[in-house]
């Protein structure tokens, strides 16, 4: 009983362990992320920086030469997402439900097999898109030719109207894995009795999965969702490596990641403002904001947790 | 004391076998990495030889960063100490915010004529802070043996040129002409400021527009579009989702019949065709008409103010004034055009048969490049955009213009 008093005394080992953390956290993330926003404040005239309070920010909402450019990369970045919720985490979910299904043969050869763009660099995935369907070299032109159906094709990455699509398709293609991946570990963690007593009730086969599997493992798909969201809002190295900083053809695959880096970095004619480009990457980083505590106290406060 | 600097020397070479420490070093910024090895294996070695002392080492980096990496490299200060200049604003931005020393006083300039240096001059012509190196001169390359094949002659005027498009394409077995749009510089470099100055008028339109006696969308600025957007129907299919070295292939694998093209290719070309090449012309309007070409000033070198090695490195660019580095480089790259004085012989036929344009007709250069890109935005950047529109039927020559000209209005006075 008298040991109580020494509950009081300071845990030091807390400090101890937080420490390295903190200061590789700080130093590399907490500082960078309010440089960025301390540089938005400034600009720079004849070589010197000034500070201009939110300037660059009328400039970037207010000009309509920076606003239009400022919209059109939202506008596609929502796009991108859009294609992404629609058409990589519906597949991945449905890839998962096949694949935990008790006799498949082969699952874990598929599984790999789908995971693996998920791991080849951007870089890679980005030009080997480009060649499979180049126009002059790939092979896209001819496969399709071979089952007659050489009408379908289409320089697809240099056309306005498909190329920002096409991307996003060969960016489901390369991340199908991650959502199925976790998918298919929620569905691993549903125990064998739920289902059983659903079988008893006559729940069986696809309503098993509609009534009992989906529900459980809906928090599942809020986190793929709202890792989808912060994905492809950072998104750049595809656009980057597929199209370049320009972002062609006539800036439709322009996306916020590849506005900024080009406003900060330069390209081409343009030179680097690296204030201008923070004032978006700012935007940026707002936007991405705004989504998560959308998700997380919107939803996910909202969403019903099944203890088994 | 003879005997104290022999021990120097010796010391000297002892040291210089593991650590160099002797030696000065020299950078040198480009976007020319395509030209890597001629550097390595023949102008450095040339100047090295010259100059005991000084190391040259060539650092390029892709064209397309060029512009931002160096501005980023001199702001932080780690830039090489030569630096490769663009031409007109570009430059003379680096000049005015102290990155590029002033060269005026520099003895190899007196080899360069004015208008040589022009593109490297404050607008006063008072201060000139890169060596001219060389011009680029537009034109078309075009594939002998099919020419041959299909008997075509080279067209000297826009109607002939369209036939023979029309020729190769009937006959299927080439593709007419090898460009693409999909990275935007081809069709406003190869494709706008070649045919254009033909309509404009060389010089006469350039500077009537940056006195803003004349429109874009004046005819003779407007009417290069409309002959671009002919254009569409002869680039192989696919062409929006071309990419520039996609072009250079095709028309080297022998594909593609015509290649509109600066005379920077040559040197490229050479190594990889195996066919014969002929160029020609940008064609005029009617028979007879008095043919303006590009001949743009588009390379030289400067000294990095900051440059710890200052000395060397004017010694460097003294050297690059001389008629033996003009030779080198004029005939290591042909289509790099000298622009100093000096007498140079050049041995490439092609590019022979670029250079013997300037004695045909009026020389002029990129029409976007003096003064009109210095604002926001940017003339030279939206003419890329504009091109591309126009190739492939986007938008109507007419509305293009006007968008152009709007941009142009909304930051430069004398077009206001």
């Amino acid at each position: 009983m008298s040991a109580r008093p020494k509950a009081r005394r300071f845990r030091w080992h807390i400090v101890v362990f937080l420490t390295p953390a903190v200061l590789v956290y700080t130093a590399i993330m907490i500082f960078p992320l309010f440089n960025t926003l301390r540089l938005a404040l400034f600009t720079e005239v004849d070589n010197v920086r000034v500070f201009v309070g939110l300037e660059n920010f009328r400039t970037l909402f207010g000009d309509p030469r920076w606003s239009e450019s400022f919209w059109n990369a939202l506008g596609n970045n929502f796009w991108f997402f859009f294609v992404h919720m629609l058409v990589q985490n519906p597949i991945g979910i449905l890839l998962a439900a096949i694949l935990s299904h008790p006799r498949l043969r082969f699952a874990s050869l598929y599984r790999s097999a789908i995971f693996v763009p998920t791991i080849l660099s951007f870089v890679i995935v980005g030009f080997a898109w480009k060649l499979i369907l180049s126009p002059i070299w790939g092979i896209a032109p001819g496969m399709l030719d071979a089952v007659g159906l050489k009408f379908l094709f289409a320089p697809w990455l240099g056309r306005e109207e498909y190329a920002l699509t096409t991307l996003a398709l060969v960016s489901v293609w390369q991340f199908v894995g991650i959502p199925m991946m976790l998918i298919y570990a929620a569905l691993l963690s549903i125990p064998g009795e739920i289902l059983e007593a659903g079988e008893i009730d006559g729940v069986t086969g696809s309503s098993a999965f509609w009534k009992i599997k989906l529900p459980l493992i809906l928090p599942s798909i809020g986190i793929i969702s709202i890792l989808t969201f912060v994905g492809n809002f950072n998104a750049f190295d595809l656009i980057y490596s597929a199209q370049g900083a320009l972002a062609g053809p006539d800036f439709s695959t322009d996306i916020l990641g590849t506005f900024m880096y080009r406003t900060f970095f330069g390209f081409q004619l343009q030179l680097g403002d690296r204030h201008m480009g923070s004032a978006i990457a700012t935007a940026m980083f707002v936007i991405i904001l705004i989504g998560v505590c959308l998700y997380l106290f919107g939803i996910q406060t909202r969403m019903r947790r099944y203890q088994f | 004391m003879k005997m104290m600097k022999l021990g120097v020397a010796l010391l000297a070479s002892t040291v210089a076998g593991t650590a160099a420490a002797a030696d000065v070093t020299l950078t040198i910024e480009s976007w020319r990495n395509d030209d890597l090895a001629l550097w390595q294996n023949t102008i450095i070695p040339a100047f090295e030889a010259a100059n005991p002392g000084i190391k040259v080492n060539f650092t390029p980096s892709a064209p397309a960063e060029y512009n931002a990496v160096l501005n980023s490299k001199l702001d932080a200060g780690s830039a090489g100490d030569l630096i490769t200049c663009r031409p007109f604003d570009a430059s003379l931005a680096l000049y005015e915010a102290g990155h590029l020393a002033d060269l005026s006083d520099l003895g190899g300039m007196a080899n360069f004529s004015s208008v040589a240096k022009s593109a490297w001059q404050t607008d006063d012509a008072s201060v000139t802070f890169c060596v001219p190196m060389a011009s680029v001169i537009h034109g078309f390359i075009y594939n002998k043996e099919a020419f041959d094949e299909l008997g075509l002659s080279v067209p000297q005027t826009e109607d002939e040129f369209f036939a023979a498009l029309e020729a190769i394409k009937k006959d299927g077995s080439y593709i007419p002409m090898a460009m693409g749009t999909n990275d935007q510089w081809e069709a406003a470099t190869m494709g706008y400021n070649n045919i254009g100055p033909n309509y404009w008028k060389g010089e006469e339109g350039r500077l009537a527009l940056i006195a803003g006696e004349q429109k874009l969308t004046d005819d003779q600025w407007v009417a290069p579009y409309a002959t671009l957007a002919r254009w569409g129907a002869y680039l192989g299919d696919g062409y929006e989702a071309q990419t520039y070295p996609d072009s250079q292939n095709i028309f080297t694998l022998g594909r593609a019949a015509i290649y509109p093209a600066g005379s920077w290719e040559i040197s490229g070309f050479n190594a990889q065709a195996d066919f014969a090449m002929g160029a020609f012309k940008p064609p005029v309007q009617n028979a007879g008409d008095d043919c303006y070409i590009s001949d743009h000033t588009d390379i030289a070198m400067g000294l990095n103010a900051a440059s710890p090695n200052a000395e060397a490195a004017r010694t460097f660019l003294d050297w690059m004034g001389t008629s033996e580095f003009a030779s080198i480089y004029a005939n290591a790259l042909p289509g790099f055009f000298s622009l100093s004085n000096h007498e140079v012989a050049m041995n490439d036929p092609l590019a022979q048969e670029f250079v013997s344009w300037r004695g045909e007709c009026h020389s002029t250069i990129r029409s976007t490049y003096q003064i009109l890109s210095r604002g926001t935005p940017n003339l030279e950047n939206e003419t890329w955009g504009a091109s591309v529109a126009a190739i492939k039927g986007a938008k109507s020559p007419e509305e293009l213009s006007a968008e152009l000209q709007d941009g142009l209005a909304s930051w430069y006075t004398p077009q206001q």
